[in-house]
């Protein structure tokens, strides 16, 4: 396993280099250093010196991506492309082009994004995959029939009317938590209740008739017939041998976001106001902060990397006919 | 027996769960009248405004920031030398930090001093001579804490005092010290300094003598060094006074020193943070200020929450004590003589979307709000004559509206270097005179600003020096005056100056087709489809096609530099209230295209630049009233704008906000707010009772189903069992 590892970890180097040379490309070629400047110094009394100035000391006075007046590897190096990706692989994401330290913005901001986004997804996972066993349960009934549609119509509604008509009734009508607004520590839970409350209810739809299907396979499966002919229950079948065997589909769609959950989610943050990595990179496009863009996206890539290795390894304790080789 | 103890451990287990979120709840702190409060409750009856941010600033340091979201911070931490009259209208200056307005004298050539009646010709330097007074003394900031031996305790941190350190606050010792006139000294210096690129740089640069040279000697130099470099212009000559030499005559600087680009700065600010270690925890003048003002940045998470508390070394400053008539009446000198500031801590939270922000606000959670479109209607509605007025939903909870014109305009511009539009032939400007008539935009304030809007009849908005209300005031060429208020002008007096063009109809007797014209324009949302059809409309009145361009902001922002646009829309903010600042976007040797300047139509009349480089050294009276009311004409004549309209600032604020009067020129104005904290949570407290009928009714259906479902369930069972 360890050897697959290697191998994994060496694969996601050219794969990192070829999404960072695309981050590149496409930024600059929507964006010239000259606009960059331009953002940052604002739109008042901006003179051709200004912006000459603010390339010269972030380093984008250089060319793209090859240095015809150097020698030598210098062509390369002394170019913006190099200068603003090597350290990336050290982790080192540097200042933002507004100034501020990338890696502690970061460090700072994917807290409440987890607070958010972990207790969104356990508990959505639970309620999703206990209706679903449910359904399951009650299958070729009417429940069945009624929850199908329930499930529909829940999934045909936009995830913005879900938060905006939570925030309505929970927040303004019932006046059971605030509306938005964040805390540190304990105080963060009484902010949370409400949008952890809507991302679950917003992902029943879809999630529930997902897990669903799976159930649904593995229920004519010849394990389950026999688990029923020994006498068992039809809540044990499911809950012990059906849920059991479809944990490795259920691995795949879960591990695979673990590392993304630091990510955050824009439109929930963005409306509740919750201080997360959500909005970040948007806000970095938005202010043509190539510095920002580089490092999520790099970050990002990342994740989604170190996920997939997480579900192959998960593979293996699930599943012991599983082998990393 | 195995269902009783199935039974006693799953009421174990709710028991358990019950009071894991009992104890959790406990935690947040809740006041169980107000579930919804997102504050500490022991910040209920405090005297905090809350207030919110929907992006974070880009710059607090004085010498940068230059947008009114970055001043609404640091006008209150920082102090120039002077600052607007809070109350009187026209805006007026008096000193801040100045013991009195400053002392103008003229000089010649040689240095020698002119009398005050000298003529222009013969001045070759203003100099500015300015007291501050003694005993003014900084905010506690780690950059002042010294030790025993008189050494900078924080100036050259090691790694283990790093190591504890996160933000400002962890410094556990913070002096202060008294402000010096050579702080403002070395924030000329720092507006000069190449690597803090100041927007206002290159135009200091003409009017500062010494401040170029200063400039380039100082380009290579570490800030550190900054303070012992001299500047020729700008000398502190004692401890409490200095002066500053500008080129020729530039009465607007005056109001310059009333902007925070000429607050005073501590060369120590500038040597403790250019610690790189600090810049990496982003600690950094940028984001943690030094100010001698009435509040410090006690707080800064920008993607949070930003907190302004009472600087605790605040200078004695008090509330004005006379102000314009029905001030008294409005209730705005009731704290007349009092000392300032009125509020205790400041929270600014971060709040992206107006529909919570809104809720929060009619819930008293916020002190003070604009109105989004999306609320408009619910909070506003236009009596028969026009008048703004609150709807019963807030006048019910006594929320106060304030409207006022703003010193601002949005204008559409033709670019006067573009073949069809632009030029100064007989054609071209009743091309441009057609147009004028034919965009109503009073249609546009009714329907795409709420009414939130004044049609504009010149360049200068209200409230600006040389603006003329009533029937001299108006644009001749677009409105007549009938009934007591200017008129808009018929489509069929705007055809028949447009056939005068030689288009007839919209012909152009070129292609024999409809006259093409092309609006260039970064509003490329679906939201903006409506206007734009708006605008096309508006032309088709005339016959004329307009082809709208479409484009990114960096695409239209090098169309506007290399003049390849032709039409476009572009606003301006006023920096100062003075007519100069306004008309010198119309200013030939401004042109953006020729001298990257602010004249965005690169609009050139040498009658108009005359009279304008006339005006802008007069002082205000009669004879600058007239040459204003020339320039009016020739533009208005010229037609080179749209005039647009004026923004209004329409803002809503509870019965517990006072003293907010409209001052949307005064940046400091946050020291004269006054909160009401026991009315403001006795409001609360009745707003917001938690309502838990839900929970009944929802218990109660849940019971109703519970039976069913249980049923089914042994059926589904016993099914099984049978199989």
């Amino acid at each position: 396993m360890i050897n697959y590892l290697i191998r994994r970890l060496l694969y996601a180097l050219p794969l990192l280099m070829a999404v960072n040379v695309l981050t590149f490309v496409l930024f600059f070629v929507v964006n010239s250093p000259d606009d960059m400047a331009r953002m940052q110094l604002g739109q008042k009394r901006v003179t051709e010196q200004a912006i000459a100035n603010w390339k010269h000391q972030h380093g984008y006075d250089l060319p793209l991506l090859f240095n015809s007046d150097e020698q030598g590897a210098k062509q390369l190096t002394t170019t913006i492309f190099y200068q603003k990706s090597v350290n990336l692989f050290l982790f080192d994401f540097g200042i933002s082009d507004s100034g501020r330290n990338i890696g502690a913005d970061i460090q700072q901001r994917m807290w409440p994004s987890l607070a958010l986004a972990l207790p969104s997804l356990i508990v959505g996972l639970l309620v999703n995959i206990s209706l679903a066993l449910f359904m399951v349960l009650f299958r070729n009934s009417y429940l069945e029939l009624g929850g199908s549609v329930l499930l529909v119509m829940l999934m045909s509604i936009s995830s913005l009317f879900y938060i905006i008509g939570g925030q309505f009734l929970i927040g303004k009508l019932l006046k059971w938590v605030p509306i938005s607004g964040y805390d540190s520590g304990w105080s963060a839970i009484k902010f949370l209740m409400l949008p952890v409350m809507i991302s679950v209810v917003a992902g029943i739809g879809s999630g529930v008739r997902w897990y669903r299907s799976l159930f649904l396979e593995e229920v004519e499966k010849d394990y389950v017939r026999t688990a029923r002919a020994k006498g068992l229950s039809e809540t044990q079948v499911l809950f012990k041998h059906v849920l059991q065997n479809a944990m490795i589909p259920i691995l795949t769609g879960v591990v695979v976001v673990l590392p993304l959950l630091f990510m955050g989610s824009l439109i929930m943050e963005s409306f509740f106001s919750i201080p997360g990595l959500g909005s970040y990179t948007i806000d970095a496009i938005n202010r043509q902060d190539f510095a920002i863009v580089r490092s999520m996206v790099f970050l990002g890539s990342v994740l989604y990397i170190a996920g997939l290795l997480l579900t192959d390894i998960s593979y293996t304790l699930v599943d012991p006919r599983v082998r990393l080789s | 027996m195995t269902h009783l103890m199935m039974s006693s451990t799953l009421s174990a287990y709710k028991i358990s769960i019950f009071s894991i979120a009992l104890f959790a709840f406990s935690q947040t702190g809740c006041d169980v009248s107000q579930l919804n409060n997102p504050y500490p409750k022991a910040d209920a009856e405090k005297s905090v405004l809350y207030s919110s941010f929907a992006e974070r600033p880009k710059h607090l340091d004085p010498a940068v920031a230059y947008s009114s979201d970055e001043y609404g911070f640091i006008g209150q931490i920082y102090e120039p030398p002077l600052q607007y009259h809070y109350l009187k209208r026209p805006y007026q200056l008096q000193p801040l930090t100045a013991n009195v307005m400053p002392v103008v004298r003229f000089l010649d050539q040689k240095g020698q001093l002119l009398p005050t009646t000298a003529p222009e010709s013969a001045i070759a330097y203003s100099e500015y001579v300015i007291d501050i007074k003694p005993g003014i003394r900084y905010q506690p900031h780690p950059a002042f804490t010294q030790n025993t031996q008189g050494q900078f305790v924080y100036h050259q941190l090691n790694q283990t005092q790093l190591a504890e350190i996160n933000t400002l606050s962890d410094f556990a010792e913070q002096q202060s010290r008294e402000l010096t006139a050579d702080d403002y000294v070395y924030q000329i210096k720092r507006l000069a300094y190449p690597k803090i690129q100041s927007p206002i740089a290159e135009l200091m640069a003409g009017y500062i003598d010494g401040f170029s040279e200063f400039a380039q000697s100082s380009a290579k130099l570490p800030i550190t060094e900054l303070k012992n470099q001299p500047m020729r212009g700008v000398e502190a000559i004692n401890a409490h006074q200095y002066k500053i030499r500008i080129k020729g005559q530039y009465p607007q600087f005056q109001f310059w020193l009333a902007m925070p680009f000429f607050a005073p700065m501590p060369w120590e600010a500038d040597a403790f943070y250019a610690q790189t270690e600090l810049k990496n925890k982003n600690i950094s003048l940028d984001w943690f200020p030094v100010g001698t003002g009435p509040y410090w940045l006690e707080e800064n998470n920008p993607n949070r929450r930003m907190v302004l508390a009472k600087n605790p070394n605040y200078h004695a400053d008090f509330y004005p004590t006379d102000g314009d008539a029905g001030d008294r009446e409005n209730g705005w000198l009731a704290d007349a003589g009092k000392p300032l500031p009125l509020v205790e801590r400041v929270v600014y939270t971060l709040e992206k979307e107006t529909i919570p922000y809104w809720a929060k606000f009619l819930q008293g959670y916020y002190d003070a709000s604009g109105i989004a479109s999306d609320s408009f209607d619910q909070a506003v509605q236009f009596s028969g004559s026009g008048d703004p007025q609150l709807t019963p939903l807030m006048q019910e909870k006594q929320i106060q509206l304030q409207t006022s014109v703003s010193a601002s305009l949005f204008y559409l511009g033709f670019n006067m270097l573009d073949n069809v539009v632009g030029g100064d032939s007989e054609r071209a400007r009743k091309l441009r005179q057609a147009i004028s008539i034919a965009v109503d935009y009073e249609e546009f304030i009714a329907i795409f600003a709420n009414g939130r809007g004044v049609a504009a009849q010149g360049a200068l908005p209200p409230g600006i020096f040389g603006y003329q209300e009533g029937q001299v005031g108006i644009n001749p060429v677009v409105y007549d005056w009938q009934k007591d208020q200017p008129q808009r002008k018929t489509i069929e007096q705007a055809k028949q100056l447009l056939a005068e063009a030689g288009y007839s109809n919209g012909i152009d007797p070129k292609t024999g087709e409809a006259l093409l014209l092309y609006f260039d324009t970064t509003a490329v949302g679906t939201d903006d489809r409506a206007l734009m059809n708006w605008y096309r409309k508006q032309f088709e009145k005339l016959g004329i096609q307009l082809v709208i361009r479409g484009t990114d902001y960096n695409r239209f922002q090098e169309k506007m530099r290399t003049g390849a646009a032709q039409l476009f829309v572009w606003g301006w903010n006023a920096d100062y209230p003075d007519p100069e600042n306004f008309f010198f976007l119309l200013y030939g040797p401004n042109s953006k295209v020729k001298q990257g300047g602010e004249n965005a139509g690169n609009y050139a009349n040498p009658q108009f630049d005359r009279l304008f480089e006339q005006m802008r050294n007069m002082p205000n009276g009669a004879e600058r009233q007239k040459i204003i009311d020339q320039m009016q004409n020739i533009i208005r004549q010229d037609a080179p704008w749209l005039f647009g309209y004026y923004p209004k600032d329409f803002a809503l604020f509870h019965s517990w906000y006072h003293n907010l009067k409209p001052a949307r020129m005064i940046v400091n104005r946050l020291k004269y707010s006054r909160i009401d904290s026991q009315d403001r949570e006795q409001k609360r407290q009745q707003w917001n009772q938690a309502q838990f009928w839900p929970v009944i009714l929802m218990s109660l259906g849940l019971a109703g189903l519970v039976w069913p479902v249980i049923r089914a369930y042994r059926r589904r069972q016993q099914e099984t069992q049978n199989d």
